[in-house]
């Protein structure tokens, strides 16, 4: 589904991503880890289309398409979608009324209609009781004066009504206690099926105990350093991120 | 100079006589003595009224165009300005929308202004379009079974002098200002409206304001009057830009609010702002005053201003009776050249009076805007509260956004609050939208929106729906 290779990245002349490798399948769900510094959220962050990143080398495709080719609104719409870290907010625009603008553009990109009013607004209120959403939520300005949880579930509410093929969640545990993570990662869950796949960007291995996943990687300075199962999570909070530096330089 | 001796002055000239011949449907281009006599004879105006015109003329001659606006535009030739223009011939029109421009009338299909009035709009020959002559005003029945007089200023000072008399200039003063005088003197129309005390209005009054005739300078005239506990809601101007070659629009609006009373006046401006060097656009300076003259009083300006190659204008309120109220809620848009320096005033004049100030201000493109504010708190506004919110959203990076915020505080018991904002559109709302499968194009219309939400919601709910359509349409092509 998504094939990153030899992926260099530079932001204003600084290297960030140095060859940076990765394979995700329909189907799977992989966490990218690493110490803070490493590139973790600048790969999400590219493939999503962010402005100010200058890929120097390398190529993004998304079932088989070229991603560094595509507007940011198209790889949207193509069913690569990002959850932010910092969601933003955009005030005096409804949450409700962003929902609807992103899933009809959508649709139109498919060559669909605009959804009904009655249809969408029933699949609002379903999803945003999945996410243990007051409904009054829709009805407020985008993140304006949501706390940080909020902001979160917010986000993943975009991703139950929006379904995206490949749904990339950077360090979609910041800031959240441990009710509204598990929310969170119910939500995330509630996402995996055999046709999309999910990348994690996180600093620490216990979300992975809510979203257990195929595949976990370890970025450090700019490569995937290693990879290996969800077992590899575990070691890592054991012993930190030093020894897999060490492993690799040697 | 003594006013009797202008007025003597004025008489002996008036004397001498006019030559201008009444029976010619325009005046050449100039101004002087006869070009004002022949406005006011072809009016059918009393001479009180002509006299008042001739007074404001010798005053505007000793002053001086104000020169203090964030503005840049040449000198411009009054003498170049022809000042009366009858309507158009129709067969001097274009005969059908396919002799019209077809850029224009895309944006007609994109605002949905419906087709009839596209027509309109555009300067086809049909009935209901004039020049300097007011719309034939329609539910002229109803607002007559509520007392309601709503007609053209011409016909007021024809038909009900005195309270024209009695309300003329008493908001606006003849020498009020540079285009106030200019536009006291030459004014060839616009519209009176009388609210009879304890009438609610029983429609919202709305009138186009349109020129049409190349090189025809406009200068409107607008006195609206709302008795002892009346109510009044007035629609100006219209959401399809309306084309014209390089003109000047100087209006005059005066409102007067007795006790009780309450105006709301909302305005959707649209103007030609010129080609994309801002060649051709019109030059609105517009003075716009209301006076909450009686006790708890309210009078309310609310306005979206896109068009214009530039625009100076400051709604303002005289807040005279205690516990009178003033609001001005305000969005500009400026893309391409065009200039804008616009803002309110709210002169604090009686014990407990309020005003409230939300301007919001969108520059894209190479535009530059300004918003001039000023409260002043007299010594006796004892209590009086001012709230001033005016936040300004930049687009790319060659426009530019300016807050010129005055006030005067005449007394201790006064509450003035001021928070001003200035942000760039950010790339980071602009990602966010983008990412999540929005265009560009609708991602800035929608933060844009968002922006301008608190406005937006005063506005009568049509005029609303309308003035967002007009602003995705003006900033189309601001991105990217």
């Amino acid at each position: 589904m998504l094939e990153v290779k030899d992926l260099h990245v530079t932001i204003e002349d600084k290297v960030i991503l140095k060859g940076l490798n990765l394979t995700i399948n329909a189907g799977e769900v992989h966490a990218i880890m690493g110490p803070n510094g490493a590139g973790k959220s600048t790969l999400s962050a590219v493939i999503a289309g962010k402005d100010g990143y200058e890929v120097t080398q390398g190529t993004i495709l998304f079932e088989g398409q070229d991603v560094l080719e595509m507007e940011i609104e198209e790889r949207a719409r193509a069913g690569l979608l990002l959850g932010f870290q910092y969601p933003i907010e955009i005030p005096g625009v409804k949450n409700i009324y962003l929902l609807k603008a992103a899933l009809n553009a959508q649709r139109a990109a498919r060559g669909e209609g605009e959804i009904p009013a009655p249809e969408f607004m029933k699949l609002v209120r379903e999803k945003s009781a999945e996410m243990k959403m007051d409904p009054s939520f829709l009805q407020r300005a985008v993140n304006e004066g949501f706390s940080g949880g909020e902001k979160k579930r917010n986000e993943i509410l975009q991703m139950l009504i929006l379904q995206p093929k490949l749904a990339m969640l950077d360090e979609i545990d910041s800031g959240l206690d441990i009710d509204a993570m598990k929310v969170v990662a119910d939500g995330v869950n509630s996402l995996r099926n055999a046709d999309r796949a999910i990348l994690l960007v996180t600093h620490y291995q216990r979300l992975l105990n809510h979203i257990v996943p195929d595949h976990v990687h370890v970025l450090v300075d700019g490569r995937i350093v290693k990879s290996g199962g969800k077992e590899l999570a575990l070691e890592l909070e054991d012993r930190g991120y030093d020894w897999v530096l060490e492993e690799s330089v040697a | 100079m003594a006013s009797e001796e202008m007025e003597q002055l004025v008489r002996r000239e008036y004397k001498q006589g006019f030559v201008t011949d009444i029976e010619s449907d325009t005046v050449p281009p100039g101004l002087d003595e006869s070009t004002i006599a022949f406005i006011s004879q072809k009016k059918g105006e009393p001479e009180w009224m002509l006299e008042w015109r001739l007074e404001a003329y010798h005053q505007w001659l000793k002053m001086t165009p104000p020169s203090w606006a964030h503005l840049e535009y040449p000198p411009i030739d009054y003498q170049a300005i022809s000042y009366f223009s009858a309507p158009k011939k129709p067969e001097d029109r274009p005969q059908s929308l396919d002799e019209v421009d077809p850029k224009l009338l895309e944006t007609y299909e994109k605002l949905g202004i419906p087709l009839h009035e596209r027509a309109a709009l555009a300067g086809v020959a049909v009935d209901a379009v004039f020049d300097s002559v007011s719309v034939t005003t329609t539910f002229k029945e109803k607002l007559h079974e509520a007392g309601v007089i709503f007609c053209s200023i011409s016909e007021a000072i024809r038909e009900y002098p005195e309270l024209v008399r009695q309300y003329l200039g008493t908001v606006v003063p003849q020498a009020d200002n540079y285009f106030a005088a200019l536009n006291s003197a030459v004014f060839t129309d616009g519209s009176f409206v009388y609210v009879p005390e304890g009438v609610k209005c029983p429609m919202e009054l709305s009138t186009y304001f349109r020129i049409n005739a190349a090189n025809t300078g406009q200068f409107e005239r607008t006195l609206v009057i709302c008795d002892k506990r009346a109510q009044v809601s007035y629609l100006e101007g219209c959401t399809a830009p309306q084309r014209d070659e390089n003109q000047l629009h100087a209006a005059v609006v005066e409102l007067v609010a007795l006790e009780d009373a309450y105006i709301k006046y909302s305005t959707v401006q649209n103007w030609y702002p010129g080609d994309e060097d801002g060649k051709g656009g019109i030059y609105n300076f517009v003075t716009k005053r209301g006076d909450c003259r009686g006790d708890r009083s309210r009078i309310s300006w609310t306005q979206v201003e896109t068009g214009s190659a530039i625009t100076w204008k400051y709604p303002s309120c005289m807040l005279r009776g205690k516990e009178s109220v003033g609001e001005f809620y305000s969005v500009a848009v400026t893309n391409g050249r065009q200039q804008a320096d616009t803002g309110t005033k709210m002169i604090h004049i009686g014990e407990n009076t309020r005003s409230t100030i939300v301007a919001k201000g969108i520059a894209a493109g190479r535009s530059d805007q300004a918003y001039r504010g000023l409260v002043k708190i007299g010594p006796r506004a004892k209590g009086a509260r001012n709230y001033t919110q005016c936040d300004s959203l930049l687009i790319g990076d060659q426009c530019g956004a300016h807050t010129f915020p005055y006030q005067e505080i005449g007394n201790s018991t006064a509450t003035v609050e001021h928070e001003a904002t200035t942000s760039k559109i950010a790339d980071d709302q602009l990602f966010y939208c983008r990412a999540r499968g929005i265009g560009e194009e609708d991602a800035v219309s929608m933060i844009v929106n968002g922006f301008c939400k608190d406005v937006f919601q005063e506005l009568p709910m049509e005029f609303a729906v309308e003035a967002e359509a007009l602003l995705n349409v003006t900033l189309e092509g601001s991105v990217g």
